[in-house]
């Protein structure tokens, strides 16, 4: 050990500036960047359905491939429903700014029935497919199919139930400083689910309906 | 369908007494614990400061708990098997085939994801935010939900044993075996809940000490000044966060095949039996560098402070620990080299895991120029260390053999293989664990182990497995394949009844870390740990008291260099006084919450409920979690305050003795 320096530094390192010099980060900081990690390992989580899905896209068992089954126009609507929502989910984030209480909760009602309208337009798709008998049941195909759009419906879903509760919340508690950091953890959830719905309308429905 | 679903006076297993008998042990155990503890009236105490508790200290030291009873219960098949096929020689043995395979997947499910992962996450717990010199983990209440999710899992494994079965698919459970035409019992069904449960455990305390690790460090705590564990802590983690999401996706899609007539892997309608197996090996690979990376921290820690020197090669440590991170994700395909993959991908597979080889060396050459020249105390903890590398080298070597696919195709599925991955689980992890606990057991509770036990208790476990498994390298080359309920060649016998001599010998090992445990507590009065630093250790934990108060450290430790409380012990001895007094601050600290058991009793029940088809149940569970969230969520005290009075009268106990460790005059105080 090197007797007249102050510090103990037996590898040199760390000594071009003072590193962390603030200690922990504040905790809005720590919150949406936990958030940020858990949302990462939700994509990871889609990822595997997504592969799960290039694997058994061509598994169609003798049974109907995407071809013959995706309406683009359903889809689309689902698509402007659920951007619309998030564009709505944006609004309330400006109205936690402002502090306004009547224009967020107006935006989040917004942005929860779009994305009910969007729910109810995927739940109509897989009611008609199982109904024209191509459920998940029917094939390999369908399978990857249901599971990969069924697990980011089923996000939107759990994604209303948080939202109707942040309303809840927000409306018998004000804009408490844990609120506001869980109302951004929220539109955080809500634009990924997006991004992730963006891949899938890609992935699945565009390039399914080339063949 | 009927209100208890698929639950029925037939699902107990009466004619079967092993499991009963074993489970009413177990239940007789843990009711004669608990009346204990009510009639002595600890209960109160251990409600609220245990299981309601938030502090990473007592939730790391419950994972701890988890993982050594859990221990008991994956050794005690560990000798069921032993002692099978030791026998079961031209014979049927003792154990139907229909029971010995739900041993061996519960032995290894158990091992893996109860005991190796708690006990790991216990210590990453525990130790990380010491390290750090900070006063919790991210999100202390998630914390508490990670740890009660973990034991929900355990839990719902330990009902198979009386109510229903357990798998018999092995411990990954691949179609198409586990599907619901070819297992239609629970068992699989029981494998699936307990880990989707107890995997959102394991993922969300990843994220939790990702996030702590990246964003929470004392001042001055830079990335290159971080002790070795907290590295290696933070490479486990982030392969948490990245691979376990694969793990809940690919259950998933089995739990939709089982449940809902998909085809993911079903041999007809078009499924992909092979892609259970990537996917899972996608989550089981990176696995075992999650299991390994923190016990080649807690070596890092101990070897360099019972040599009383810094570690060598800092830095080529924590290069060659990410380096290992990154590599873990591109090696999945050697364990199915015979999928017929073809010769390139199989040779590029190959060709990586052997790389993984390279960092590690530089790990293993880094132990040893750490010890070279230094001054070694030999602790148990040391024997663990020493103990470890010659294991893992010999391990890591058979390792090596299996990696070359040509070798891999005879070696497959083989003892061989059953004996290298104990080689480097044993003499990795597990012994990683034991030194571990051994290392911090005086932070946690204030009191030393036993030397001599800890002491007999490495020799009969370094024996012992040698014994055990040596015998099985011998038998793999032999071609004895792996799961054996009987067999009949007369070569193999002996050798199976040196196994499960070595079996015995590990139990003795076991049998004596219990009395080091008894004989410690019994005689804690004259063990205990004054200065708060045992072993005149290096890095921040030491700097506080044994046990730490619920807050760490009174004041956040300003840190100035590498191997922090060494720098400040040296100036302390230098300057013959402990630093300035500092400013003391009244701090907030988290509250207690019954959030984690309330809502693992919940998902407990729940899982028990899609076990057993009671779809009501499954319904009821939902709602309770949730709704357990947001009574959560609509607390208005979150925190209590610690005042800066208190701070100042705790802290100073702490410094006078650190001044009795250092020799320091006490009017050096202040």
């Amino acid at each position: 050990m090197s007797q007249s320096a102050p510090t103990h530094d037996p590898n040199k390192l760390g000594r071009a500036a003072e590193p962390n010099p603030d200690g922990p980060a504040p905790k809005r900081v720590v919150v949406s960047y936990g958030f940020w990690i858990f949302l990462l390992s939700d994509f990871i989580l889609f990822a595997c359905f997504f592969a799960g899905y290039a694997v058994l896209r061509d598994a169609t068992a003798g049974g109907p491939s995407g071809k013959d089954l995706f309406e683009l126009e359903l889809v689309e609507t689902e698509t402007v429903l659920l951007l619309l929502s998030s564009f709505a989910c944006g609004l309330a984030g400006i109205g936690t700014l402002a502090r306004n209480m009547r224009w967020f909760q107006i935006a989040m009602a917004a942005t929860g029935l779009l994305g009910a309208g969007f729910l109810a337009l995927e739940a109509y798709e897989f009611l008609h497919l199982i109904g024209e008998g191509a459920g998940p049941g029917r094939s390999a195909f369908l399978s990857a199919f249901f599971a990969l759009v069924g697990c980011h419906g089923l996000h939107v879903l759990l994604g209303l139930l948080w939202l109707t509760t942040m309303m809840a919340q927000a409306w018998a508690k004000g804009f408490r400083e844990d609120i506001l950091r869980r109302i951004l953890c929220f539109s955080l959830f809500w634009h990924a689910l997006d991004i992730i719905w963006v891949a899938l309308f890609t992935m699945v429905y565009l390039m399914g309906v080339r063949g | 369908m009927s209100f208890t679903g698929k639950l029925g006076w037939d699902s107990i297993p009466f004619h079967e007494p092993l499991p009963l008998v074993s489970a009413g042990v177990i239940g007789a155990v843990l009711l004669g614990v608990f009346v204990w503890a009510w009639r002595r009236g600890h209960l109160p105490y251990i409600w609220s400061e245990w299981i309601t508790s938030v502090d990473h200290k007592r939730i790391g030291v419950m994972y701890c708990l988890l993982a050594g009873v859990m221990l008991l219960r994956g050794f005690s098949d560990a000798l069921l098997m032993r002692s099978q096929q030791a026998i079961a020689y031209g014979n049927e043995g003792y154990l139907p085939p229909d029971h010995y395979d739900q041993i061996f997947s519960a032995h290894g499910t158990i091992m893996i994801f109860f005991v190796a992962m708690p006990f790991m996450i216990g210590l990453m717990n525990f130790v990380v935010p010491l390290q750090l010199g900070v006063r919790d983990v991210a999100f202390p209440t998630l914390n508490s939900v990670s740890f009660w999710l973990t034991a929900s899992g355990a839990l719902l494994i330990n009902m198979s044993l009386v109510i229903g079965e357990f798998a018999k698919t092995g411990w990954l459970v691949y179609p198409p075996l586990s599907e619901l035409r070819f297992s239609p019992g629970v068992g699989v069904d029981y494998y699936l809940w307990a880990l989707q449960i107890s995997g959102m455990g394991t993922l969300l305390s990843g994220v939790n000490l990702v996030t702590t690790i990246l964003k929470m460090r004392a001042p001055g705590m830079g990335y290159s000044r971080m002790p070795m564990f907290t590295w290696t802590s933070l490479a486990s983690n982030l392969l948490i966060v990245a691979a376990f999401p694969v793990l809940t996706a690919v259950l998933g899609m089995l739990i939709l095949d089982r449940y809902l007539g998909f085809h993911f892997f079903t041999p007809e309608a078009g499924g992909n039996q092979m892609m259970f197996v990537n996917l899972i090996w996608a989550w089981g690979h990176p696995e075992v560098y999650i299991l390994i990376l923190p016990a080649f921290g807690v070596f890092s820690e101990i070897i360099s402070t019972f040599s009383s020197k810094p570690l060598f090669g800092y830095r080529s440590m924590v290069i060659a620990t990410m380096v290992i991170c990154i590599l873990s994700f591109m090696v999945w395909l050697h364990h199915f080299f015979t999928m017929g993959a073809g010769a390139d991908v199989n040779g590029f597979f190959g060709i990586t895991t052997m790389i993984i080889a390279v960092p590690t060396g530089v790990k293993v050459f880094n132990w040893l120029f750490t010890m070279y020249g230094g001054r070694i105390r030999y602790t148990s903890m040391m024997l663990w260390s020493i103990g470890f590398i010659v294991t893992f080298v010999i391990g890591g070597m058979t390792g090596v053999m299996l990696a070359v696919p040509p070798a891999d195709f005879v070696l497959h599925n083989s003892l061989f293989l059953v004996a290298h991955f104990h080689n480097v689980i044993i003499g990795g992890v597990l012994f990683g664990a034991f030194a571990g606990f051994t290392f911090w057991f005086p932070k946690m509770f204030g009191f030393t182990l036993d030397e001599t036990w800890g002491k007999r208790a490495f020799w009969l476990w370094i024996s012992g497995f040698y014994v055990a498994f040596m015998p099985l390298y011998v038998l793999g080359l032999m071609g004895m394949t792996r799961r054996m309920q009987h067999y009949d060649v007369p070569g193999w016998h002996p050798w199976l009844l040196v196994a499960a001599f070595g079996a015995v010998l590990i139990a003795g090992g076991i049998a004596c870390q219990i009395m080091m445990l008894y004989v410690s507590i019994k005689t804690r009065k004259d063990r205990v740990d004054e200065s708060g630093d045992p072993w005149d250790g290096r890095t921040l934990e030491w700097i506080t008291t044994s046990p730490p108060p619920a807050f760490n450290f009174a004041v956040l430790p300003d840190v100035k260099g590498e191997e922090a409380y060494w720098g400040i012990k040296a100036q302390a001895r230098e300057q013959h006084a402990l630093s300035k007094l500092p400013d003391y601050k009244a701090i907030e600290m988290p509250r207690n919450s019954p959030t984690g058991v309330v809502c693992a009793f919940f998902s407990t029940a729940m899982g028990f409920a899609l076990i057993w088809h009671i779809w009501w149940l499954v319904l009821l569970g939902f709602v309770g979690a949730w709704a357990t969230f947001v009574v959560f969520a609509w607390r208005d005290e979150t925190e209590y305050e610690i005042s800066a009075d208190e701070l100042k009268r705790l802290d100073q106990e702490r410094r006078r003795s650190k001044a009795t460790l250092l020799d320091l005059p006490q009017d050096a105080l202040s």
